[in-house]
């Protein structure tokens, strides 16, 4: 028997654990959130992607009883939520600033939400001490927040926020505070967390690299709509407008009409240029306009003219960009227009041969973009 | 550089002259023997035990200590109220004159409000006594509180009432649990600076004291205008030095809590 994928999102029968229907948030004048309408489903990771301003925040506010929809509906397991204060739902939250009570010890923190729930005290204890293990903080419980260091302040909150066992945690940019090696050894921290637990975790964040590693299934929000909400494959791979093409990752864009042609469309995009063939199940009219996302990594760089490939075009490198594992080469072509391509660093410097204004060839198979309609 | 230089010498010795002459002077004087102020006539403390023999001074300081922890509780209570709403309650219709109100009475001098509030007293048949003087206190203190816990309150993170009520805490249980222990020393320091305010309050007492209650300053006051005696030189000394332990007590307390914090901080960024 072949291992179930997690997709309950593709199961008719499943029941969403989240229902926004119809959503729309103004705060005065401004529309935060825009007719929006999302299934999120029990156990997912589902992260809420976007420039600050898009209206993430407004959501996760919302499910936390922060802040009331002005038309539409939320619904958290079948129950309407309206007029449901935040204390009354089955729902926990983490700050980003993790809003730890500066007053209590790390035990007396996790322990908040127990003690206002009323739990025996012997239970309390007992759940604490199971939280503190979770998160490898037993040494500081007794500690208060002020001596412990961020990342310890950061496993505090968590800690906290999922003592009581929520159906659902509400994760607001949980990682933002931390420096860059913290934050990647923390994602798979969370990722084992919630799969230990089997709580829902919805994140909020503006780091994609951090939605594209934790998340089931990612939103890609712009001003207060949801431009996709896909698997981070699918959203890498095959996104389904050019804001999320240049949102998610390094893309080289090239605006063109499309032309029916044998087996796919033949783009023209600029005077002087070869056609580029490009394979797609979309259907264009004839002429119309159109847009090819492409990739850096899915371009090929060489010297010489390959033979068989069916795009090419000739550049000049412009400018190159040293990463380490990866360099990025910015070709000019004939007409002007840049074009990135990526190449893995798998042979020490001195061996590599391609450098400034070398007169090059980009290449890449009709199956490499994505043609979009903008 | 070199720090000292006799310039700064005596400006600091011209400064710290200006502001504690008087008081050193008036301290020395309560340990006159004689009865004459100006006239020394060696070291005695019989003043001190005079004092104690003095009844009405006793009643006077009694009244005034009963006022001033009295009405500085309700005006910190009150006041931390009014800084609540300012801060949390964002616009509501009339808010800029509400706010301009609260501070009002920290501008208005003081002798407009003890007249204001001696009519208002004798307009409702109030008879006065200790009673009104809490009443007048409490109104011009719980400004000060109010501008105390409202600076506080600015600063303060709203997500941390925000985590509580997602704990499961209500509004109300929100405030009590977290927003109060974090925000205590604005209250407190609130408190005592509605307490200090009272104490040594003479116009607004004067305006609504009545012949069952005088508080201390009045009796000092009314007591120098017969001329000045050594027990008051006595009895000053001794609030000076009530109030200058209280100065450095509270200072030293403040400096070693925050002593700790910088510690414990730094301690955890290396651990870390």
């Amino acid at each position: 028997m072949a291992p179930t994928v997690f997709s309950p999102w593709d199961d008719p029968e499943e029941k969403p654990l989240i229902q926004f229907t119809g959503v729309t948030k103004r705060f005065g004048e401004f529309t935060a959130i825009d007719n929006l309408s999302q299934d999120i489903y029990a156990r997912e990771f589902f992260a809420l992607l976007g420039p600050s301003g898009c209206g993430k925040t407004t959501m996760m506010r919302m499910l936390a009883g922060f802040e009331t929809p002005s038309e539409g509906q939320i619904l958290i397991g079948g129950q309407d939520m309206a007029g449901i204060p935040p204390n009354k739902r089955p729902v926990n939250m983490m700050f980003q600033s993790y809003a730890l009570f500066p007053h209590l010890s790390v035990w007396e923190n996790i322990a908040f939400g127990l003690k206002r729930e009323g739990t025996a005290k012997d239970q309390i204890e007992v759940r604490v001490s199971e939280m503190l293990r979770l998160t490898r903080l037993d040494r500081f419980a007794k500690r208060k927040p002020h001596q412990i260091s961020g990342g310890q302040r950061q496993r505090v909150a968590l800690a906290r926020s999922l003592a009581k066992a929520p159906k659902l945690l509400l994760l607001d940019e949980p990682l933002g505070a931390l420096d860059a090696k913290l934050r990647e050894e923390t994602q798979f921290e969370l990722m084992d967390i919630q799969e230990k637990t089997g709580t829902t975790f919805v994140i909020v964040t503006h780091d994609q690299e951090e939605a594209m590693t934790v998340a089931s299934r990612v939103a890609v929000m712009d001003e207060g709509r949801i431009m996709q909400v896909a698997t981070p494959a699918v959203i890498y791979e095959q996104p389904s407008s050019v804001y999320v093409a240049d949102f998610i990752g390094d893309v080289n864009i090239i605006e063109g009409a499309a032309n029916p042609g044998d087996d796919g469309y033949d783009i023209t995009w600029a005077e002087g240029q070869p056609k580029l063939h490009v394979k797609t199940e979309k259907s264009f009219a004839p002429g119309q306009k159109c847009f090819l996302a492409m990739r850096p990594e899915k371009v090929v760089i060489s010297a010489e003219e390959p033979a068989d490939a069916p795009n090419r075009v000739q550049g000049q490198i412009i400018d190159i960009a040293y990463l380490g594992n990866l360099s990025t080469y910015h070709v000019q072509l004939a007409d002007g227009t840049m074009m990135k391509a990526q190449i893995a660093n798998t042979r020490r410097l001195s061996r590599r041969s391609l450098t400034w204004e070398d007169r090059v060839w980009l290449s890449w198979t009709d199956t490499a973009p994505v043609l979009l309609e903008g | 550089m070199r720090r000292f230089t006799w310039f700064n010498a005596t400006a600091l010795t011209l400064g710290f002259a200006f502001l504690y002459l008087p008081m050193i002077i008036l301290i020395t004087y309560s340990f006159n023997e004689s009865k004459l102020v100006t006239v020394w006539a060696g070291f005695s403390t019989k003043w001190y035990g005079e004092l104690l023999g003095n009844e009405s001074f006793l009643d006077a300081a009694w009244v005034t200590v009963q006022v001033a922890v009295v009405s500085s509780t309700i005006a910190t209570v009150l006041g931390t109220m009014a800084a609540l709403v300012l801060v949390r309650a964002g616009r509501f219709a009339g808010r800029t004159l509400f706010s301009g109100m609260i501070y009002a009475p920290l501008v208005m001098p003081e002798v407009i409000t003890g007249l204001s509030l001696l009519l208002l007293f004798i307009g409702i048949g109030l008879d006065r006594g200790i009673l009104t003087i809490i009443l007048a206190h409490t109104t011009f203190s719980m400004c000060f509180v109010s501008v105390v816990v409202s600076s506080r309150l600015v600063s303060f993170d709203r997500s941390l009432e925000e985590a509580a009520l997602d704990l499961g805490c209500t509004p109300f249980h929100a405030f009590r649990l977290v927003t109060l222990p974090i925000i205590a020393p604005a209250v407190i320091s609130g408190w005592l600076l509605a307490f200090t305010l009272s104490l040594d309050d003479l116009v607004i007492a004067s305006f609504t004291a009545g012949p069952s209650a005088t508080t201390l300053p009045i009796k000092i006051f009314s007591a120098v205008r017969l001329g000045v005696s050594p027990e008051i030189n006595a009895l000053s000394t001794i609030m000076i030095a009530i109030v200058t332990v209280g100065v450095v007590a509270a200072s030293l307390i403040s400096k070693r809590a925050s002593l700790a914090q910088q510690r414990d901080t730094q301690a955890a960024a290396r651990a870390a």
